[in-house]
């Protein structure tokens, strides 16, 4: 384990695409503009802003949002001074058509997210953020689900595409401390100097802000999180204690603890319509290796099929369906209802 | 009635799987060339064993013989079938083509075919279109769909170079079939890759916007689920492994879906394992939709004036 002295990481926050599961992707432009104010005034140097499920997310699936993510990211470019406005967007669901349509309004961070075996999907749209001029980042989601070698060469074909900081993503909370550090090693030792290492954390198993520790400590550079850890599952790690335990560490982050603090008490908090917790299905979904994002589905299947939320979780796990396949929950709570046995 | 000769052009997974369903699942038709780039490809050396007329030399090679096929199933890419759609053409061949390049109209053989006049050069949308587009059409034909959504979901395996780097091609292709095909106002696609192990079986879920009515139980509800069983009893004609993995389910009007209801959809498409798996769903229903196309056309030319081709 590296020494924490000296070491600085960029937090991204991600409150505005992250949190916008656990707001069943309602955020208005007024929500947008607060949010953003206060991160800004913290000194939290990239926002980032999209339906929970990226760019082209507003479906039937997914949920659709209140209000158009692009109208939430124009809102938040507007206001914000300092910060850069990110957006994620996942190939198979959004396209290079809604990603022109963000650096249309104004987006300059594209974060490109596949699962963590399937890098070779992106290709294209990091070549194309690229050649907007917009900053990249990769997303390796459900890292858990690889080796920290094959993570690596995944890692590997996002930067050769032209990804600038690849992130091992814990998409389900399912990462325990040497389980991230020994991820990030491996990306450091293979990327170099070509491109930036990065962490995503979830709070299902309660590790987000521990395993960030031990991220920046491995060599990552950039860190996620969200105020009030709002955001899928059991939420993220939360932005306003990473800047906390990261100034404790020594860890430079160059944001204000105060204001991210703050920010999460007086502006999030009165926003919410619901807390983030680790609770029975939220903690099964760190346990069984889930995305994060099923939660909400999964509890709204439970209550129209009278099948518990956990179970319908831990049956996902099984059947190893992956981001972007909320579609398969209904399925599983239809044949758990029905007794029948679960592919 | 004499079998009518095809060419395959593409000798990947997609054109050998092809390869292998025409000779065991078509009434009408016959494998009489392959043609490929790459001497090497597995394709090229099990249709040689099999006795048909190999080349790695490309379409001019195949342009070039005495006997042209009456049918070329294009298994190439976009960019090749752009090119080589004239040739076919001038030739007064019958082009059914798998990749995206829609140069002809799309086509789902149990939804459109009849309806299309002009069939010499047809696309096959993609995997999902096929799967997907019958089911919003039969809905479409008991109430207007603003709006249909569809995910699919592929093994990883099963997913080659030439889907992993045009995903973008893939949504949007099959979205706009939705709408062509199927019926709806609006469309949408999804797709996922999965690399489960073992893989995983294609899925396909089908989201239709519905009028408030049709979501409550009655009459236009049984019509829907009718109309829906009808479209899956057609395909399962020739894509044995298609199946509804649950029954439809109905979900009430939403004010966030503009007060409409919603109908979802779940299919699972085994495949034939006629070359890869039957996990590669995917690959069997474009092909099974492709041989299909070509017997039904194949009835149609010998119905009107044999060996003059439809729509030419």
């Amino acid at each position: 384990m590296t020494e924490t002295q000296n070491l600085s990481v960029r937090l991204t926050d991600t409150t505005l695409r992250d949190g916008s599961h656990a707001m069943s992707h309602k955020f208005t432009e007024a929500h947008v503009r607060s949010v953003v104010r206060a991160l800004d005034d913290a000194k939290v140097e990239v926002i980032e802003v999209t339906h929970g499920d990226g760019l082209g997310g507003s479906s039937f699936n997914y949920g659709f949002s209140l209000t158009p993510e692009l109208d939430l990211v124009r809102t938040a470019v507007d206001e914000a001074r300092n910060a850069k406005i990110a957006v994620l967007m996942l190939p198979g669901l959004g396209t290079i058509h809604d990603l022109n349509q963000a650096h249309d309004a104004g987006a300059s961070v594209a974060r490109i997210a596949t699962h963590s075996t399937e890098a070779d999907v992106s290709i294209q749209h990091f070549q194309h953020a690229r050649k907007l001029g917009m900053e990249t980042v990769g997303f390796l989601m459900l890292s858990h689900r690889t080796t920290p070698e094959h993570l690596a060469k995944q890692a590997r074909i996002m930067a050769d595409a032209g990804c600038q900081c690849v992130y091992v993503v814990d998409s389900a909370g399912a990462l325990i401390l040497e389980d991230v550090s020994d991820r990030v090693s491996a990306l450091v030792a293979e990327l170099g100097s070509d491109a930036q290492v990065g962490f995503h954390g979830h709070q299902n198993l309660s590790f987000g802000v521990a395993n960030s520790v031990y991220a920046a400590r491995a060599g990552a550079k950039q860190i996620d999180g969200t105020l009030l850890a709002l955001g899928a599952g059991a939420g993220n790690s939360p932005t306003e204690v990473l800047a906390a335990a990261f100034e404790r560490l020594g860890i430079h982050t160059g944001v204000d603890v105060h204001g991210v603090m703050a920010a999460a008490e007086d502006v999030v908090k009165p926003i919410i319509t619901r807390m983030p917790i680790m609770d029975r299905a939220s903690i099964m979904q760190g346990y069984a290796g889930v995305y994060s994002s099923f939660l909400i589905h999964a509890e709204r299947a439970a209550e129209r099929y009278g099948v518990p939320a956990w179970q319908i979780l831990e049956e996902i796990g099984k059947a190893g369906y992956v981001g972007g396949q909320e579609d398969m929950i209904v399925d599983v709570a239809v044949q758990l209802a029905s007794g029948a046995r679960v592919a | 009635m004499a079998k009518k000769t095809a060419a395959i052009v593409g000798s990947g997974n997609i054109g050998t799987d092809l390869m292998f369903k025409i000779m065991r699942r078509s009434k009408n038709l016959e494998v009489k060339y392959m043609i490929g780039v790459d001497p090497a490809s597995d394709g090229l050396a099990r249709a040689a064993r099999l006795g048909i007329s190999t080349s790695a030399e490309g379409v001019d090679w195949l342009l070039a013989q005495d006997e042209l096929p009456d049918f070329v199933f294009e298994c190439t890419s976009a960019k090749a079938h752009e090119a080589n759609a004239p040739k076919y053409k001038a030739a007064g061949i019958h082009a059914i083509d798998l990749t995206p390049a829609a140069v002809g109209p799309y086509l789902c053989p149990v939804v459109n075919l009849d309806a299309l006049e002009d069939v010499l050069n047809v696309n096959m949308i993609t995997c999902a279109g096929q799967a997907t587009t019958p089911i919003v059409a039969a809905i479409s034909t008991v109430v207007p769909v603003d709006y249909a959504e569809i995910v699919a979901s592929i093994a990883s395996k099963s997913a080659g170079p030439g889907t992993r780097a045009n995903v973008d091609e893939f949504t949007e292709t099959t979205a706009k079939a939705l709408e062509e095909v199927g019926g709806a106002k609006r469309g949408k696609a999804i797709i996922i890759i999965n690399p489960v192990e073992p893989p995983m079986i294609m899925r396909n879920t089908i989201y239709a916007a519905i009028p408030a009515q049709a979501a409550e139980a009655g009459n236009l509800q049984d019509k829907i689920r009718a109309a829906i069983d009808e479209a899956v009893a057609k395909i399962q004609d020739y894509v044995p492994g298609y199946s509804l993995r649950v029954e439809p389910q109905f979900d009430a009007a939403r004010e966030d879906w503009n007060g409409n209801g919603r109908v979802g959809v779940w299919v699972q498409v085994k495949g034939a394992a006629d070359y890869l798996p039957e996990y590669a769903g995917n690959l069997d229903i474009i092909t099974a939709a492709a041989t299909r196309t070509a017997d039904l056309l194949a009835d149609r030319m010998d119905a009107v004036t044999p060996s003059t081709p439809v729509g030419a």
